[in-house]
Parts: structure tokens; sequence; C-alpha cells
């Protein structure tokens, strides 16, 4: 493989998006940054411009308003991509998936590469979710 | 010079939370700041009328993951005010134990954050290390890391035996030595102060006129909180707010420091207190009538109004959070400011979108 392919499996870009998250997931994907989870030293990096991310790490359910925001920042970002839905309620709308103003998980809008659950997602189940995406995205690297 | 107008958000890197800000600036100096809002409305108040009164509980914790418990504390206060129940002593001493982790957690988190606005990684870094200690509390003693789910209708669900008494008092000496060996870089660090110190000054009178709350209102010189109302087991602690007089970046800074430490004391007394009385009551009937209750968030006054028709679905549930109550200040401190020092005095405020828009 190139070195241009190599550095993205070996140091992914992440992007955070909060899409009418209750904040749980959000803090939780936040703490993996901070040094007891610590991801920066498996080269995963936190920026904020979704046109140098490798991966969106979206949180929260779609509501016909952010969905457009979510669209567009998918849109901006270089191929190839990774979306991981973090939390119940960016699997399937979780508990509010009843209430008037949501359209449900993430996958209403945008393609999902990994789903991870739980109430809010455990810092170890978003790692977790990373390194699964980041197989998927080799085994797409390796084709292309 | 011409005006420019700059679009500020919905996704920001400083923002964990999708707000937008038109801001309007001359040069660099802002003019206007005009906030849009609703990218996180999911409309959970209406869910009240899919869910019985009981299922609510777990909704209203999801009005923000930060302060969970004391937004479920705040409605079973509510639905227990209503159906008139003796809420057992211990069982209000365990929720201040669990409210005022809630909030220590939620200040060291925005502590972090507001570091991070200018520019400061390593004590963001080093504050969010100290949280940790305080989310395996959390973890432990309920089984989940933010959102804890203890409060029922008439009590709580979990307890804690001695061994984990005597734990959260270790792990608090611990917690309580940390966050006091970044004091004086939060309160004395010249490059801190630079960027906080007589930045976005709230005057007492207009922190006042314009309904602030909270750390923002406190950070003025207005002594108000509402644990003066003595809810849960507060009635029984001795608690001072904590005030400030500057107005500024710095002051609000402070008295969220100061607050963590004071939750820390807070917890103490309460763990202190408990008994041996049981943990809930038992419920029997359904809600009726019309309550309005409030407790004291991290960021300030939640305000609960519930109305019951004898029916297990409720009528209404109405929820003002504290940011709502604070954007309104923010929007008048902005014009003015440098561009530079937008990212920090919207931090300053605490801002909890999730909670505004629910």
């Amino acid at each position: 493989m190139s070195f241009l392919k190599t550095s993205q499996i070996k140091s992914p870009w992440l992007m955070h998006f909060d899409c009418g998250s209750c904040n749980g997931c959000d803090i939780e994907t936040l703490a993996c940054l901070t040094p007891v989870y610590d991801v920066e030293r498996f080269g995963i990096i936190n920026v904020g411009n979704p046109r140098h991310a490798d991966v969106l790490v979206v949180t929260g359910t779609v509501n016909p308003r952010n969905a457009e925001i979510l669209k567009n920042i998918y849109s901006q970002m270089p191929d190839p991509k990774l979306v991981i839905a973090v939390g119940a309620c960016g699997c399937s709308g979780g508990v509010f998936r009843d209430a008037p103003n949501v359209l449900g998980g993430i996958d209403k809008v945008i393609p999902v590469d990994v789903y991870v659950p739980g109430c809010p997602a455990k810092p170890e189940a978003i790692m977790d979710a990373v390194v699964t995406g980041l197989g998927k995205l080799k085994g797409i690297l390796e084709a292309s | 010079m011409a005006r420019t107008v700059i679009p500020f958000g919905p996704q920001h890197p400083v923002l964990p939370e999708p707000i937008h800000l038109s801001l309007v600036v001359e040069d660099e100096r802002v003019v206007e700041a005009l906030p849009t809002l609703g990218y996180v409305h999911r409309g959970l108040e209406l869910l009240a009328t899919k869910r019985d009164y009981n299922q609510m509980i777990q909704i209203v914790e999801r009005v923000c993951g930060i302060c969970s418990m004391i937004h479920s504390l705040c409605y079973c206060q509510g639905i227990e005010e209503m159906m008139k129940l003796e809420v057992p002593r211990r069982a209000r001493m365990l929720r201040v134990v669990w409210s005022e982790l809630h909030r220590l957690h939620s200040h060291l988190l925005w502590l972090g954050l507001f570091a991070d606005s200018f520019g400061f990684e390593s004590l963001f870094m080093q504050l969010w290390k100290v949280r940790e200690k305080v989310m395996d509390l959390n973890e432990a003693t309920t089984g989940n890391r933010v959102i804890v789910s203890v409060n029922v209708v008439g009590g709580v669900r979990a307890d804690l035996d001695e061994a984990q008494i005597r734990w959260i008092k270790d792990t608090l000496v611990e917690v309580e030595a940390s966050i006091r060996s970044l004091q004086s870089t939060i309160m004395h660090d010249s490059t801190v102060c630079r960027r906080t110190r007589g930045v976005g000054v709230l005057t007492k009178q207009a922190a006042y006129d314009l309904g602030a709350a909270g750390p923002m209102l406190r950070g003025s010189g207005v002594a108000q909180d509402m644990r003066q109302l003595k809810y849960a087991g507060f009635d029984e602690i001795a608690f001072e707010p904590i005030v400030e007089t500057d107005g500024d970046c710095w002051a609000r800074s402070t008295v969220r420091f100061r607050e963590a430490l004071q939750s820390i004391d807070l917890v103490r007394q309460a763990l202190d207190k408990l008994d041996g009385s049981e943990l809930a009551v038992k419920v029997k009937g359904k809600p009726e009538g019309e309550v309005i209750t409030r407790v004291e968030q991290p960021r300030g006054e939640c305000l609960y109004y519930l109305k019951g028709n004898g029916d297990k679905f409720l009528e209404r549930v109405r929820i003002r959070t504290p940011t709502f109550a604070n954007i309104p200040p923010l929007a008048a401190i902005l014009p003015g400011l440098d561009f530079a020092d937008v990212p920090v005095v919207v931090l300053s405020i605490d801002p909890c979108i999730s909670c505004t828009e629910r």
C-alpha cells in the first residue's frame, strides 16, 4: 500500500458532530481523548474541519433541521470515509424515537458503517467501534 | 470598515453542541450577535402523552446527559408533591450525594472545556483526568457513568453500603487534592487571567434584569441559588451560595471552581447524615393537579411545571432550563468583543443546548 493509504489506517483523523444528542454520548466521546483513555496514543486526532477528517463520529437523533447540516458535513469529507453512529439515539432514535421532531437514527440520512449501542455508549465501546471501522476502511483501501 | 457577517457554528471545534451565531463584525470587533437555535430540538415534552409518569423519568433524564440526575430529581420531586408522598430521609440524603457528584463532574468538565476554548490544552487534560475519578464513583455506585438513573417516584433505587461510603470518602480526598493543585493555574496564571479578566463583563444590575441564572448570576454578585430552597436533603445541610463580584469570565470560572470544591463538602455532609430509613415509599394512585418545582442545576435554576389529571399519563410537562435564561445576557455581552474572545465568552455561560431545546 502507498504511504498515504497506510497513514490513513494507522492515524485516522476523527471529527465529532453532535446531531441532537443529550450530551451523554458527546462527553463520552470527548472523554476518549483525555488521559485515562487517550486515543491519541493510537494516532487518532480530533479535528474540527470535515475536510481534514477520515472518520465522522455522530451522536444523537436526526431532526429535519440538523439533517441538512449532517448531509453537508458528510459530503465535505474526502473519500474513503467512515461514519460511526454512537449511542442508542444514533442507532435508532433511542428513547426519543416517538418524539414529534425526531426522524430516527443517523442512517436515515447518511450511510453508517459502525453502530455503537449504549445509553450513553462507554468510551471503551467508542474506541472499539473506531478500531472495527478501521478494519473496514483497510478493506476498502486495499481493494482500490 | 464594512460590516461582515461571520457564521459561528452549528459545527465548530469549540462547541460540543450545535448552536449557530451570526456574528456581525467590523474589523475584528463584534457589533452584533444573532443566535439561531433548533438543531437539537426533539420535542420530548410532548412524549409525556405517550409515556406514563414513571417512564417519563427516563425521558427527562435524557433532556441533558450532563445534569441528568438533577433533571430527574426535579421531576420526581414535582410528582411527589402532587401525590403528597413523604420521601424517606435516607433517600433525600442519597439524592444530595448523587446530585452533588453530578455537579462536581459537570463543573470539572466545564472548566476543562473552558481551558480548551482559550487553547490551554494541558489544563483541559488535567481537569478531565480528575473528573474520571468522579465518573468511576458514579459507575460503581449506580451502574452507569453518565446517566445514573437513581431516582424513582417516592425515593431512590440504589443504596450505598459502608464499604462504598468509605471508598467514596477516600476518593473524594484524592479528587479534592488534585483540584486544589490546579487552583493557582485556574485562578492566578497570567495567561489565563489575560484571556478571562475583564472579558465579557456583566454587571450585577444587568445580570438581574436580563434574568441570568446560576454561576452567571452569582459571578455578577447576586447570591441566588436554588439550593437555598432546601429541597431534597438540603434542609439539614449547611450551605452558602458562592458569589464573585467581578462579573467577567474569570469570575464565572472562579464561581464554578469554588462550587466544585463545595460539592465535595456537601457530599461528605450528606454521607455523614445517612440513617437507616427506607429507600423509597410505596406509591399509590395517579398524579393529579398542577405543580411548579425548582432545583439548582450546575448551570443554574431549572424549573418544571407538571400537570396531571388523575390519569397515568401527565397532561403537560414544561421545562425551563438555565441556559435558556442565560442566552439574553450572552447576547448582551457579545457586542464590542474581539472576535477571538467569542468562543471564551460563549463557553463562559456553560451552554447546554440540549437542555435549552429539548
